[in-house]
């Protein structure tokens, strides 16, 4: 008898399966995930969780009998009071023995819970970040190990036994090391001479010949420490990607709660998003009214603030934290900024000037929203909605989408970054 | 009460914890009960100690330590998963592989009296039974198991590198849905070796020679019986009728490519394996329960276990032998636990304290006082069927207060039909024998004909029983599996009484082959 501690070993042996199961039931899955968020809200999005899916698109058929018709018999336990010809209306569900089948149709929808990497692919699948790729060689505190060769000491962790018999097996070849059943054969060979009476002489001579042999092989050891190689690596530093992402709000009095929950729920996407991507993303927040300030996630998104609108007060803030901070060979710079739309008309040349001279070389991408109230806003378009367009064009990292409703963002979000042939970037 | 001997022994363990000292000593006190009192012969065990994660994993592929990579584990592993995050659903204390040496998983929370009664009932009691069973014996070959997963495993990854996931994934599908139609049975006639069949057909030729009469050939034929023998013919060249439809469709579909018979074979090997734990589920756990409920008492009585563990022993056993009645919420069928227990219980009394009506029923046992004997002997020699053919007394019919209950579609009631009396023993034995037997559960199904000269369309016939025909929605699903890996049209005809009573046809779609 053995006992063996298993604990420790990795557990997750079932992922294969489980990923082949969600590939498979994709589309269902993808169906169901919307679903979810849309009845939770983006703010959770990443968590992961439970979906629904209807049980009868990942069946197993087999034959098996039809659950009516034809004449059935069983036998239960615990008759109380029946005698023969007793008749019971109500039959009890499944006799013994047969049971319930386990994957039966009719079955309750199968449920189950999703991991936050499994919700969020679905989530995001087709997505992608144009113009992702700017990598740069950071300081030395981020490195791999990549194999480098053979040497001949280190740890016996990183002992090669291939090389090392392989280097065993020439050292022995060159030394002429009697092998094994070389050394075998001719004991054989000697004791087939003494039993078959060969001349004493003879005898002697193999005999002595064995000794010898045998010695050699002695002193030329099986594997040697001259033998021994070890693999070798060596330390490579490793380019990564990183992001920053800034957050353009407009606070003034005309955007109210509402609106600035419209707007954080985009902004929440696009940083669960770029996550996706990018090992370290930073976010800035810039508010503005006239005046541009940056300031941390709660204030941005609660505190109010009256006053006229300046756009490109932003957008100036922007390019200066830019310059301190984030120089954008290092960074991937993506910028989201949200808006009602009002602006002082004398700001409007401003704002197009610094957006299309400064800020877009600067971006990989450039997302507008507009957030308009109920549906007459839709077809009114406001005056730096009108000034942006004239910025649009092909090869423009840069796109603009109105949102009116909580159930757009999604929809928006998904046009903005949807895989789509002739894009820029990547 | 008999006296507790205390022979200086030491309690085993006290209180809930254990470390791996402790568990070897409690499963060095199991053997000697169950090698030396019992009389068991079992394989030598490895025990392994795992989470609970490492449990869900194990649930998800059947059980098995390894298993080759199919999404229908993966929908098994999410729904147990679930089930069991939410409190649902706990998780066996054990598995137990019939493999040599035999593999027996025990969880890491189980307390050490659960342990104790966990390898007592895999370790020994199912152990025993895996090894001494004559349908393990004849169709399972525990040395091997594990080494074959692992080449079938490696086998379906390496199929998947070469020709897709998705195709070979399609495969196992296909092959899955046939599963239970991919067992034989009864064992084979014997492939006669060469040199006896060239003797045979030496004599043939010989007898041929000796009654040559060539008046014979002319005697008008007539063209019926012409047909027949060649429809015969055909048959026998094909091995029809044939029941085990994977196998068939190994050897004889058109199309498939070598690595697609072979995933076929790996499909069918494994149901192969497992068919034995099907037809000896009841027998299985009644042994395992009977061994525990044997060895925990022993170990208590001789000082080796405390009070409290006994009486944590007990609780754990009463919940597992539970039979609720058939009105009960609870119910959901015959435990196998309890039945087999209860029956294992019963012959042991018929060996030792005998009635008269015992001695007429069973005249070869009755008094004979080697309970252990015979019922080693019936674990070996028996299946669930047969078992209780055999040895389901009337006082446990009359204990359990059975009853058969007899249903037809065209009347909505139910009629009692026999119950605990004189005159029902004989048919509540019979009818729940035939409740356990596992070919009366899965449909009767074989392949019966290939029309070779026509549009090569496989005939399949389903010899409807008691009136209860296929589900119409699965077989046909069913059927588009097999109609793809055959190659050609399949049609399926429910007979009875070789009347037909319905037909269900199927297209090849995506036929399988060399893509």
């Amino acid at each position: 008898m053995r006992i063996i501690d298993r604990r420790r070993d990795t557990v997750g042996k079932s992922l294969p399966n489980r990923q082949r199961f969600v590939r498979r039931a994709r589309d269902l899955l993808r169906r169901a995930v919307k679903e979810a968020s849309a009845a939770r809200g983006i703010r959770e999005a990443d968590e992961g969780g439970a979906v629904t899916i209807p049980a009868d698109a990942v069946r197993e058929p087999t034959f098996r009998a039809s659950p009516s018709g034809g004449h059935r018999e069983h036998v239960l336990p615990g008759n109380r009071d029946f005698v023969v010809g007793d008749r019971i209306a109500s039959p009890p569900r499944g006799g013994g023995g047969s049971g319930g089948s386990p994957d039966g149709e009719g079955e309750d929808p199968f449920s189950f819970v999703l991991s936050r990497e499994e919700f969020l692919d679905l989530y995001f699948e087709d997505l992608e970040l144009p113009n992702m790729a700017k990598r740069h060689l950071l300081g030395e505190h981020r490195e791999t190990r990549r194999p480098a060769g053979y040497q001949t000491s280190g740890p016996p962790g990183a002992l090669s036994v291939g090389r090392t018999l392989r280097k065993s097996l020439s050292r022995r070849v060159a030394l002429r090391r009697p092998k094994r059943e070389e050394l075998l054969r001719l004991r054989q060979q000697l004791e087939e001479m003494i039993a078959g009476d060969a001349g004493e002489e003879r005898i002697e001579k193999l005999r002595t010949r064995i000794e010898a042999e045998e010695a050699r092989a002695k002193r030329i050891s099986f594997i040697d420490p001259v033998d021994l190689r070890f693999r070798r690596t060596e330390a490579v530093p490793e380019p990564i990607a990183r992001a920053v992402m800034f957050c353009l709000m407009d606070v003034s009095a005309s955007m109210d709660e509402e609106m600035k929950d419209l707007a954080k729920r985009f902004f929440s996407l696009l940083y669960i998003f770029l996550k996706r991507r990018y090992r370290q993303v930073d976010v800035v927040f810039i508010r503005h009214t006239q005046e541009a300030k940056e300031v941390d996630e709660d204030t941005f998104f609660h505190s109010r603030e009256s006053g006229g609108t300046v756009v490109s007060s932003a957008l100036r803030e922007m390019a200066r934290i830019v310059e301190d901070r984030y120089p954008p060979h290092e960074w991937n710079i993506y910028a989201a900024q949200a808006s009602d739309g009002e602006n002082f008309s004398s700001d409007n040349a401003a704002t197009v000037d610094l957006l299309r001279g400064t800020i877009l070389p600067l971006t990989q991408y450039y997302a507008y929203i507009e957030i308009g109230r109920g549906p007459e806003a839709r077809s009114q378009m406001s005056t730096l909605w009108n000034a942006y367009d004239g910025i649009l064009a092909p090869g423009m990292p840069m796109a603009m989408r109105r949102v009116s409703d909580r159930r757009d963002i999604y929809p928006v979000f998904r046009q903005f970054f949807e895989r789509a042939p002739g894009r820029t970037g990547s | 009460m008999t006296p507790r001997i205390r022979a200086g022994r030491p309690y085993l363990y006290e209180g809930h914890e254990w470390d791996f000292d402790t568990l070897s000593g409690i499963y060095e006190a199991i053997e000697e009960v169950a090698h030396v009192e019992l009389g068991l012969r079992t394989f030598a065990n490895r025990i392994e100690v795992i989470s609970a994660e490492q449990m869900l994993d194990a649930y998800a592929s059947t059980g098995m330590p390894l298993m080759y990579n199919h999404w229908s584990f993966g929908k098994h592993f999410l729904r147990n998963e679930t089930l069991y995050r939410k409190g649902w659903q706990s998780l066996a204390f054990e598995i137990v592989i019939n493999s040599d040496p035999c593999l027996v998983y025990v969880m890491e929370e189980n307390s050490a009296t659960m342990q104790a009664i966990v390898l007592a009932h895999a370790a020994f009691g199912h152990n025993h039974f895996f090894r001494n069973n004559y349908l393990f014996r004849q169709w399972t070959d525990p040395t091997a198991i594990l080494d074959y997963l692992a080449f079938a495993k490696k086998y379906v990854a390496t199929c998947e590198e070469r020709h897709g996931q998705e195709a070979v994934e399609r495969l196992l599908d296909a092959a899955h849905a046939l599963t239970s139609h991919g067992i034989h049975r009864y064992k084979g006639k014997q492939k006669a070796d060469l040199s006896l069949e060239e003797r045979r057909e030496q004599e043939r030729q010989d007898y041929r020679a000796a009654v040559f009469n060539d008046l014979w050939r002319t005697v008008p034929k007539r063209r019926e019986s012409r047909e027949r023998s060649s429809r015969a013919r055909r048959r026998a060249l094909l091995g029809l009728p044939e029941e085990n439809i994977l196998y068939f469709l190994e050897n004889a579909a058109p199309r498939l490519v070598p690595w697609q018979r072979e995933i076929l074979r790996i499909v069918r090997t494994l149901a192969q394996y497992f068919y034995p734990q099907r037809q000896t589920k009841l027998m299985n756990e009644g042994c395992a329960t009977f061994v525990h409920h044997r060895i925990l008492p022993r170990l208590h009585e001789r000082g080796q276990i405390t009070d409290g563990a006994f009486m944590e022993y007990l609780h754990a056993h009463t919940n597992a032998v539970t039979q609720p009645n058939f009105d009960d919420p609870r119910f959901t069928g015959l435990n196998p636990y309890a039945l087999g227990l209860a029956m294992m219980l019963d012959i042991e009394r018929i060996c030792t304290e005998p009635e008269e009506e015992d001695r007429a029923v069973f005249p070869d046992i009755a008094g004979c006082g080697d309970a252990y004997g015979v019922l080693r002997d019936a674990w070996a020699n028996y299946r669930d069927e047969s078992f209780i053919a055999q040895f389901l007394s009337p006082r446990l019919i009359r204990q359990l207060r059975l009853f058969q209950v007899v249903g037809d579609s065209a009347e909505g009631d139910l009629v009692v039909s026999a119950i605990h009396d004189e005159r029902g023993y004989v048919q509540v034995r019979r009818a729940l024998a035939r409740q356990y037997d596992v070919s009366r559960q899965d449909p009767d199904i074989q392949i019966v004909d290939v029309d070779l000269v026509g549009d090569r369309e496989l005939l399949l016939r389903h010899e409807v029983t008691n009136g209860i025909a296929l589900d119409a929605g699965n077989a046909g699903r069913v059927l588009a599996h097999l109609a793809n890996l055959w190659g050609y049209p399949v049609r399926l005809e429910e007979t009875s009484h070789e009347r037909v009573l319905e037909t269900h046809e199927a297209q090849p779609t995506h036929p399988f082959g060399d893509q």
